[in-house]
């Protein structure tokens, strides 16, 4: 077996890495190359999307920025430091949610956001998109793997905790989120195909019980306009058939740069955040949003490659469940625009305006570049 | 196999996730594939469709409103011009549910009136287009225009809008005849051309103005904008300018009309004058009138309502809509069709004993002159405007004889070319009365059809023309208003027959007769046409507006100024080579020769003379040139 214990390195092996300062630092460079690819053609992109507006443009940079260095900074960490802290963070993101929910602030009838004048102003929510894969595999890395039922029983309690607390918010499209990274660590480790079958025909129960139950007006409004947008056109199905136009009228080499009528004309709604991806469709055509996805599958790839590459389980769930979430989003996002899927309000990663899912996903790029960059190199030799 | 301590088995933990990294790569691969064919299908398969959507989104076509044709006289002097005017719009869609909120802070912010609010509020009420800016106000001065944009944040949808609006410079001169325009009310709407008048606001109600409406109108052009969701222009694509409306040069005269009007002398009536020689109406009066201009804007309840009920009757067009009992005007006419139906000739008489007795009949119709001026052959029967003469005369014609010639000399039909809502008069027949009362035609309404009494109704331009074609003998020339529309004259489509006598020496008998009501030693009318430098044949008239009893005599004194007769009177000149025919009816005016004979005069004169006060050299005969002598 090919084993990391008879695995010899290379001369140029052992060369690149006595030569690399990103190794030292424990930053993948391949990682951080496509990042900033994707984050400099998202300025592109965001300039003409908020009609040429610098601000936006700066505040979008600094995210980045700030991206950054929260992704430096948890590259730092050795993963076996951080799954050691791993239920103390998950504990307090759960208690986050509580006071979110006794004394959250107002948002859009929504209470999602933790605000403290002045000093911090954030959605633990979002903090969770982190905590929960990190806390499954945590849990499960200690298991023999394929986990048993009671100890997946014990995983869908750890995400069912906070998926009801942001589904009360409400705010689903995280929740579902969060609780996908979550069922993202379970299939990693390896969960039975049988189990992942009845779960997934479970749903349509469970999707009839929370469309009678859990969910609000606006978001059935939701479900209903994805399913006939054209029934109330200038409505609720407005943002559908509008994205659906911009993207449909980009053809396959797109309008041009700065030179898409539906989003400079503002017929695109919120098109500088959710909606993004139409204006890059109607701008930059086919071949624009074929390239962006490229990118997106080769920083999955390297996501997977890191995954199979970790050292330890609890490296490997993570960093696998942590990929498959970033994909999704990609997903969800592109789907709900060109109307595939329900608009949900889920940002196109790095691409969309926002700094608080921008410092998220770096963090998220930093535990990877962590459990990379950690691996014992010397001890294997 | 007994297990009592698990190890755990990294490599099988490491494989089994390994696994698994490959089916999400795999997933992850066919997802991706599926996004890519839905934007396939989006982008390449339904590429024309969003497309369109997309530039139809973002293009609008906006109209601009063609300027309309002006209106000049013959002579090029300008009745109907468009002036700049600033005008308060508001756009219900954009003021909100409060839009009458509004309307009371306008009130508030040009100290109007209440009166002026419920006009306002009328005008929005108004048949208009979704997201069309409503004017509510017109004619904004400087200092309101200010004070509406210093309270701009208060009125949401209020807008100043400078536009081209109709404007009358010569005010009541031309109300009758030229017309006016005004708002597009719902009905109009309803039958407009959506496209043409997308942009318009007002169209021609009455006169010139409503029956040339195509042409004056012209053809709307539209800009392609670009639009933002909220409707807001950022910029024109292309732009198609619209077509003007065609200019219309009108056969009327100002000069002449004014001195139609001054001849009138402020009282009540109408003058018609056309130009033998090709139907050309040169004057059209209808007194009294009024100011074009306040309907144009739309005119204030109060200010309708005052000219509605005058018992004046300002709105009133007598010339196309007033009817009249031709009385003795229609001589001329009669004697033209008894000469040419051979029941009488030039020479022969009748002897008049002051009355008419059919026979068998006991009644007596009488002549106007109860003496009766014993024997009288045609040419004296029109001088002095015998009637037993034309009473024997009718009785010798027949209904049916009397009234087919009256009807080559368009009484009972329209006549005009281009004239609005003309009336078509009356001329009584068998069959119109066994329809209308079903009886049948008594001799005696025969007899007083001759004298134009009884069922024949007729209006001042009929009677004009029924002057000009005595003038021109028989030559039919529609009178017309229109004697240029966009440089090309117009066309009648269906020109009546003209009247071909067999002999067409009786016009000239009848054209004797009427020169000697103005000339002869016993004519009606020789007071005026003792003053005159030229000749003219006329003919006076009387219209009664009460019945007189069999026996009982017309005494002025015992009659209401306003049921006294009306004065009628028609002429030409100069007799002998025709420039003018003039029909005059004076309401309430009793004395066709005393009253209304002077004011044809005045209109012959006013066309004829030169400023020195001669003929005009070019309208000099050399039969008017003898009678000229003292």
């Amino acid at each position: 077996m090919n084993s990391n214990f008879d695995r010899s390195l290379s001369r140029e092996d052992v060369m690149r890495r006595r030569a690399s300062l990103l190794q030292r630092l424990h930053i993948d460079g391949q990682l951080l190359l496509l990042l900033v690819i994707l984050i400099s053609g998202g300025l592109f992109v965001l300039y003409s999307a908020s009609g040429k507006n610098w601000d936006l443009l700066f505040k979008q940079a600094a995210s980045f920025g700030i991206g950054l260095v929260a992704m430096f900074i948890v590259a730092q960490f050795e993963p076996r430091f951080m799954a050691r802290w791993v239920p103390v963070g998950y504990v307090l993101g759960v208690l986050l949610l509580v006071v979110v929910d006794v004394m959250g602030h107002n948002a859009m009838g929504a209470t999602r956001w933790i605000n403290i004048p002045g000093v911090i102003r954030f959605q633990p929510s979002e903090l969770m998109k982190i905590i929960m894969p990190a806390t499954i595999a945590w849990y499960l890395s200690k298991r023999s793997l394929p986990p048993r039922l009671q100890h997946l029983a014990i995983s869908l309690l750890l995400i069912g905790i906070p998926f009801a607390l942001i589904v009360r918010q409400p705010d689903l499209g995280t929740a579902l989120l969060v609780l996908t990274s979550g069922a993202f660590v379970t299939f990693m480790a390896g969960l039975r195909w049988r189990w992942i079958v009845s779960a997934l025909l479970a749903i349509v129960p469970v999707a009839v019980g929370m469309w009678t139950f859990v969910m609000h007006n606006y978001q059935k409004q939701r479900v209903l306009t994805f399913l006939d947008p054209e029934s109330d056109p200038l409505g609720t199905g407005w943002n559908i058939i509008q994205s659906k136009a911009a993207i449909g009228s980009g053809g396959v080499f797109g309008k041009g740069w700065l030179l898409g009528t539906q989003s400079h004309l503002d017929f695109l709604p919120e098109s500088h955040t959710d909606f993004i991806i139409a204006v890059l469709g109607e701008e930059f055509g086919l071949v624009g949003i074929c390239l962006l996805l490229l990118v997106y599958l080769l920083l999955v790839a390297r996501g997977l490659v890191i995954t199979a590459q970790a050292q330890t389980l609890f490296g490997k769930l993570l960093a696998g469940s942590l990929t498959m979430t970033f994909f999704i989003y990609v997903f969800i996002n592109i789907g709900m625009v060109s109307g595939l899927l329900p608009v949900v309000g889920v940002p196109l990663p790095f691409i969309s305006y926002g700094g608080t899912s921008m410092v998220t996903l770096m963090t998220g790029f930093g535990i990877l570049m962590s459990i990379h960059t950690h691996r014992k190199w010397i001890a294997q030799v | 196999m007994p297990q009592p301590i698990r190890i755990k088995d990294h490599e099988r933990d490491a494989r089994l996730v390994r696994k698994r990294v490959v089916v999400g790569a795999v997933a992850i691969v066919l997802l991706v594939c599926v996004l890519i064919a839905r934007l396939y299908f989006l982008q390449v398969i339904q590429y024309e469709y969003h497309s369109t959507l997309s530039e139809n989104n973002r293009v609008h076509v906006q109209p601009i409103p063609p300027t309309r044709g002006l209106i000049f006289d013959r002579n090029g002097v300008i009745i109907a011009d468009n002036r700049p005017s600033f005008s308060l719009t508001m756009t219900r869609e954009r003021a909100g549910a409060e839009w009458r909120g509004l309307l009371d802070v306008i009130v508030e912010v040009l100290e109007l009136s209440p009166d002026d609010r419920n006009l306002f509020e009328k005008r929005m009420r108004q048949g208009r287009r979704p997201f069309e800016p409503v004017p509510i106000l017109f004619e904004l001065s400087e200092e309101q225009i200010a004070r509406i944009a210093v309270n701009q944040f208060r009125l949401p949808g209020v807008e100043v809008v400078a536009q081209l609006v109709r404007h009358y410079p010569l005010g009541e001169h031309f109300a009758h005849s030229v017309g006016y325009v005004g708002r597009i009310n719902e009905a109009e709407l309803k039958v407009l051309d959506p496209i043409n008048y997308s942009g318009t606001h007002h169209i021609g109600k009455t006169g010139i103005e409503r029956f040339y409406e195509a042409e004056l109108h012209g053809q709307v052009g539209y800009e392609e904008v670009e639009t933002n969701a909220r409707g807001r222009v950022s910029r024109v694509l292309k732009r198609t300018d619209p077509l003007p409306g065609k200019d219309i040069r009108l056969t009327l005269d100002v000069q002449l009309q004014k001195a139609a009007e001054a001849a009138l002398a402020g009282r009540r009536g109408a003058v018609v004058a056309i130009d033998p020689s090709n139907g050309d109406v040169l004057a059209m009066v209808s007194q009294p009138s009024f100011n074009p201009n306040l309907f144009v804007t739309g005119i204030g309840f109060k200010a309708y309502a005052e000219l509605r009920d005058s018992i004046d009757r300002p709105l009133f067009n007598r010339v196309l809509r007033g009817l009249y009992p031709p009385g003795s005007t229609i001589k001329p006419a009669v004697a033209v069709a008894g000469l040419d139906s051979g029941v009488v000739t030039g020479a022969s008489r009748v002897f008049d004993p002051g009355f008419y007795q059919l026979p068998n009949y006991e009644h007596k119709y009488r002549n106007w002159n109860r003496t009766g001026d014993g024997w009288v052959n045609m040419e004296m029967a029109i001088m002095r405007s015998n009637d037993t003469y034309f009473y024997d005369l009718a009785h010798k014609l027949g209904v049916d004889r009397l009234g087919k010639y009256l009807g080559q000399f368009g009484i009972g039909q329209k006549v005009s070319l281009d004239m609005f809502e003309e009336s078509a008069g009356l001329m009584p027949s068998r069959e119109w009365k066994r329809a209308r009362y079903r009886q049948a035609w008594y001799p005696g309404e025969t007899l007083i059809l001759g004298i134009g009494q009884g069922y024949m109704q007729t209006t001042p331009l009929q009677l004009a023309q029924v002057t000009a074609l005595l003038a021109n003998q028989g030559k039919w020339y529609r009178p017309h208003l229109a004697k240029e529309i966009g440089g090309v004259a117009p066309i009648d489509p269906n020109p009546p027959a003209d009247i071909r006598l067999h002999d067409p020496r009786s016009w000239q008998q009848a054209s004797n007769g009427m020169q000697q009501v103005m000339h002869g030693a016993r004519g009606t009318a020789r007071k005026v046409g003792d003053t005159a430098l030229y000749r003219i044949a006329g003919k006076s008239g009387t219209a009664q507006v009460v019945a007189i009893k069999q026996g009982e005599k017309y005494d002025r004194s015992k009659v209401q100024e306003r049921h006294r007769d009306h004065a009628l009177f028609i002429g030409f000149a100069p007799a002998d080579k025709p420039q003018i025919a003039v029909a005059v009816m004076v309401e309430n005016g009793e004395s066709g020769s005393g009253v209304a004979a002077p004011v044809v005069k005045q209109v012959l004169d006013a066309w004829l003379l030169g400023p020195d006060g001669q003929l005009k050299a070019e309208y000099r005969g050399p039969v008017s040139a003898v009678s000229k002598q003292p």
